[in-house]
């Protein structure tokens, strides 16, 4: 029987472990990391905030949050702005719904090497669109945004949409299929027109789909890593880094640690800066029910 | 709404109705668009690709490509293709997706119908799991990786991976047991059945759904990873997103745009197989892991 009582917390135990050393430990071991002289070896002795003194000083590190920033905020509102658009229009008691659903969410299967491999032939300057176009007679078309460096964050975005709306597609026709009809039905009663209601009744109830999905969204912008090596390998230059390259390039190719982690330290306190908010609105709103 | 499906429809209402799907179809098209792109790209010599356009279908079609890009593309220092890369992947993906998926099991048994002081403040710090940005672990990891000999190698990548897959593991099968009725577990427990017989009697007959739906998110996570991939292998022991990276961007004489359209669509195979397979468990998955997540 003493077994029996103990077994939970030994069944448990292996996850309880790993947590505590690799996520809190580890956390902790970078921010300290943050807080040292560390180039190509972890030094432990504190040295204040020299590694922040210096990130923000960094010219790269501020092209990448001004990055960060254009492409988050374009791919969160294309994202919501598509995926809304097409769950209401998939709403409407459209036959091949299904195939269609299919068709706009697999992206989502796919990896960001595989989709930043595939857009980077697409938008590639000399033999992709630009030959495209300038073949059907537009011969003054350029489409040069991959090799240019004021243009080419706007790549990451345009491949970005493109895997995720489909996602959020997803995420708004669960609300809207969780919307109470007769609701809908009264306002017709009353003589509202469709797009009214939408516009006055159903997307307002939504409003926690679209907290979930800008939440979701902005989590993956942050982490945004993949893409940018695949699409643009951060340039021409370094015009198209994120946080999330700046730290790898700065951590493992250029062995500046403390550095590194310092810029880690930020990408985790926007998460935080995120998510906390989110979660804690959640739970108020549970216990309120 | 409702009279657009009985048939009788007025002049403005067919308008409408036609629009709406005339809308929908273009966003089909923009959504297979560069599905098409790669495949037909795939299956064309270089010299079509050279004077050709985009989305010009391939007039002398060849497997050439594919065969290169899967035994004899230049990838790093060998010229053996994606093949060995996409065994890497399998051989990281498989064990990691089973260990990660049957310890979330467990946890999520234990953390639904087993509680115990503390157990529910445990859970919410596993969460964080959940929301961190890898960057954040990924140097101590690398270190330890080191300390353990696993530097490199396809055992660290299958240890990482199930590390960090636990707390979405755990998220949803918990989240999942939670809905099966207490009751249940408690008669068990008076009729004298224990921990694992009443995992194995009660609680696995109905799991098969979240079952699904873990090792679906665990294999496309894994799958697609590339973020520890880069990080923490080395030269063979990459796997399979790492090589089509390294494929891609490397700077060859003569770029093999076929090639590389063939090694991405290798190299999204088995995540595409999944989603087509079993699309319902995967969309579930996305959104319960994402919004709860």
């Amino acid at each position: 029987m003493r077994l029996e009582n103990l077994l939970p917390k030994i069944v448990l135990a292996p996850t309880f472990v790993s947590t505590i050393i690799t996520i809190y430990g580890f956390i902790l071991w970078t921010a300290w990391i943050s807080f040292t002289k560390s180039r190509m070896l972890p030094r432990y002795e504190l040295e204040g905030l020299v590694q922040y003194v210096k990130l923000f000083a960094n010219e790269r590190w501020w092209v990448a949050s001004k990055n960060l920033v254009i492409f988050g905020s374009l791919f969160i509102g294309i994202c919501i702005l598509i995926g809304l658009l097409l769950a209401i229009f998939l709403d409407q008691k459209i036959r091949i719904e299904g195939t269609l659903r299919t068709v706009f969410l697999y992206p989502m299967a796919l990896s960001f090497i595989v989709t930043g491999t595939v857009w980077k032939w697409i938008l590639n300057p000399s033999l992709g669109l630009e030959k495209l176009v300038n073949d059907m007679g537009f011969t003054s078309f350029t489409f040069d945004w991959l090799v240019n460096s004021e243009m080419s964050i706007y790549t990451i975005v345009i491949a970005g949409v493109w895997q995720s709306s489909g996602f959020v597609m997803a995420l708004f026709l669960a609300g809207l299929r969780g919307v109470d009809d007769s609701i809908i039905k009264a306002a017709m009663v009353d003589g509202a027109s469709l797009p009214r209601i939408y516009w006055k009744i159903i997307i307002p109830s939504l409003r926690p789909v679209f907290f979930s999905a800008i939440m979701i969204l902005a989590h993956i912008a942050i982490k945004s890593f993949d893409l940018v090596v695949a699409l643009t390998g951060g340039g021409p230059g370094y015009s198209s880094d994120l946080p999330a390259t700046f730290m790898y390039s700065f951590a493992f190719t250029r062995g500046r640690l403390g550095m590194g982690a310092a810029s880690s330290m930020m990408m985790f306190g926007a998460v935080l800066a995120i998510i906390v908010p989110y979660l804690y609105s959640e739970l108020r709103s549970k216990k309120n029910e | 709404m409702d009279s657009t499906s009985t048939g009788t429809m007025s002049l403005p209402q067919m308008i409408g109705r036609a629009s709406l799907y005339a809308i929908l179809f273009l966003f089909a098209l923009y959504f297979l668009a560069p599905l098409f792109i790669m495949v037909i790209t795939s299956v064309k010599p270089m010299d079509e690709i050279r004077t050709g356009t985009l989305i010009a279908l391939p007039k002398a079609p060849t497997l050439e490509p594919w065969l290169k890009a899967w035994g004899s593309a230049t990838i790093g220092v060998a010229n053996e293709g994606i093949k060995g890369f996409f065994m890497n992947s399998l051989r990281i993906a498989i064990p990691a997706v089973l260990i990660s998926t049957l310890i979330g099991a467990v946890n999520g048994y234990v953390l639904s119908k087993w509680k115990f002081k503390g157990s529910d403040t445990f859970f919410a710090m596993l969460l964080m799991g959940c929301f961190i940005p890898f960057q954040v672990i990924l140097l101590p990891m690398a270190r330890t990786l080191g300390v353990l000999g696993l530097s490199g190698t396809v055992s660290g990548l299958v240890l990482v991976h199930t590390v960090y897959g636990l707390a979405f593991t755990t998220l949803f099968f918990r989240n999942f047991y939670v809905g099966i009725p207490d009751e249940l577990v408690n008669a068990a427990k008076i009729d004298g059945a224990g921990f694992w017989r009443i995992f194995w009697k009660i609680m696995l007959p109905v799991s098969k759904p979240i079952f699904m739906v873990t090792i679906i998110w665990q294999t496309t996570q894994i799958w697609n990873d590339f973020l520890f991939g880069v990080c923490f292998s080395t030269g063979e022991t990459q796997p399979v997103t790492v090589a089509l990276n390294n494929l891609v961007n490397t700077s060859a004489s003569v770029k093999e745009y076929n090639v590389d359209m063939a090694a991405a669509i290798i190299a999204a195979l088995p995540t595409l197989f999944v989603y087509f397979a079993a699309g319902k468990y995967f969309v579930r998955g996305l959104t319960a892991g994402a919004v709860k997540g």
